[in-house]
Formats: structure tokens, C-alpha cells, sequence
């Protein structure tokens, strides 16, 4: 049923994404930072954890849960630590995901070459 | 106007609206659905695993993302991505693998514009942003709650 889930939730948010870059405007860098913004704002009203623990990868794997990392790490920081605590705590929980992505970036860039 | 569109006109110009590909918006958004909805699985299912494996709730999504990331950013490098995104749309874009793919795409492209200034600087066109816009909302947002809790 986790499965199932994930799959529903994490489509539907992919879908809405396709609606508006249908519908609008935007490119896909504008709905990866709306997304963002949007889960940052959804997790600091308390509604994130929610959804994490109905529709597991399906909220998590969205960018939208990079938001929601980033403001339980402020949350939480500022709780431990004051305004210092904020201020690294935001980077600090996303940093095993962003370090990951820029390591594997770079030596991707470095291995592979563009198709064409 | 210095001359009207003669019949002809019209007539090629409503031809050519017929011919042109119709990009159905129902159609994107079944496959970005389905696109995203398949990460998703397969990140749930990366997640069961760690978690059977004993991991902690969080520890198991850290590594998780990881596993996703990886996954896309060699994807990439094997232009099997590329394939993904035109079938997916959104579907691809969205989860935390078109992250990477935004990482990793330009920083093969640029690479040959120096190891600093191409392949370093670029891998961040899209990221960037992305951790602007999340450090600052987070920060402002995650302060906000904190104050007024």
C-alpha cells in the first residue's frame, strides 16, 4: 500500500508541475524553485511531515521536500541554538544530499561527454 | 495593413494549424504523471529496503535521495536521461533525480569552457537558484515559525 501510494502522490505532483508548464510561462528551473519555496512554506506550517508519513517517497522524492529539509533544519537549529542554530542548521540537514549531488555532478561532468 | 491576406493565404495559413503537431496537454499529463509517479516508486522501494535493512526513519530517506541521485547523475552521463526527461516532462523534472540531472547535464555540456569557469560554474545554473530560493525561504519561513510558534 506504501507503493501505491508513494506512486499516486508523487505523480500527482508531477502532473500539476505539467500543468503549469503547459499552461504558463514557466521553465522547469522556475517550477523546481516554486516547488521549493512552496514545500519550504508547507513544512513551516507543520503540513510536511504529514504528508511524509502518509505517502512516503512520494512526498520525499519531489523536489519540494528539499524545502522541507532545509526549514526543519532552521526549525530545529533555532530551537538548539538560536539564531547561530538557524543558520546552520537549514544547510547543515540538507548538506549529505547537496554534497552528494555536486561530488557525483563533478566527476560525471568529468567522465562522460555530451551525446551529439 | 497594405494589402488583406488573400484567400489562399488563410487557406495555407489553416493548413498549416492542422498539420502542426498537436501537443496534447492531456497527454503530458498522463506521462509526467506516470514518469514521476515510477521515481517515486522506486525511491519508496529503496526506502522499504534500508528500512528493512534497520535504518532510522531519516537516515533511510538521506539515503535514499542519495541512491536517486547517483542513479540520475550517471544516467545522465549515459544521455539515457535526456530520453527520460523528453518522454516525461514535469514527471522527470520534479523529483530530486532532475535535480541532479540539472547538475549534471551542464556540467558535461560546459566542461569543454574550462574545469573552473565551464564545468565547475555551470553546474550550478539551475542548482543555484534552487539553493537560493530554499536557503532564504526556509531561513525566513523556519525564523517565522520559530517566533510566533
Amino acid at each position: 500500500m506504501n507503493f501505491f501510494w508513494a506512486f499516486i502522490f508523487g505523480g500527482a505532483v508531477c502532473a500539476i508541475g505539467q500543468v503549469i508548464l503547459d499552461k504558463t510561462k514557466m521553465t522547469q528551473a522556475d517550477l523546481m524553485v516554486v516547488l521549493v519555496v512552496f514545500g519550504s512554506l508547507i513544512s513551516a506550517l507543520g503540513f510536511y511531515d504529514p504528508l511524509v508519513t502518509r505517502f512516503g517517497a512520494g512526498a520525499m522524492v519531489p523536489v519540494s521536500n528539499f524545502g522541507h529539509t532545509l526549514t526543519q533544519g532552521v526549525i530545529i537549529g533555532y530551537q538548539e541554538n538560536g539564531f547561530l542554530g538557524a543558520l546552520e542548521g537549514g544547510l547543515g540537514k540538507a548538506s549529505a544530499v547537496l554534497g552528494a549531488a555536486i561530488i557525483f555532478g563533478f566527476t560525471m561532468g568529468l567522465l562522460f561527454r555530451p551525446k551529439g | 495593413m497594405r494589402e488583406r491576406e488573400s484567400p489562399k493565404a488563410k487557406r495555407y495559413a489553416r493548413l498549416v494549424e492542422q498539420e502542426k503537431p498537436k501537443i496534447s496537454l492531456f497527454s503530458n499529463v498522463v506521462r509526467a504523471f506516470v514518469t514521476g509517479g515510477i521515481i517515486c516508486l522506486l525511491g519508496e522501494t529503496i526506502r522499504t529496503y534500508l528500512l528493512y535493512l534497520g535504518l532510522s526513519q531519516p537516515l533511510a530517506g538521506v539515503w535514499m535521495s542519495i541512491s536517486l541521485i547517483f542513479l540520475a547523475s550517471f544516467l545522465t552521463g549515459l544521455g539515457v536521461y535526456d530520453e527520460i526527461g523528453r518522454f516525461g516532462g514535469a514527471g522527470s523534472a520534479i523529483p530530486i533525480t532532475g535535480f541532479a540531472n540539472s547538475i549534471v547535464a551542464p556540467a558535461m555540456e560546459y566542461r569543454s569552457e574550462g574545469a573552473i569557469l565551464g564545468l565547475a560554474a555551470r553546474l550550478f545554473i539551475i542548482a543555484g537558484p534552487v539553493i537560493v530560493y530554499g536557503l532564504v525561504s526556509a531561513t525566513g519561513f523556519g525564523l517565522l515559525r520559530s517566533v510566533f510558534r
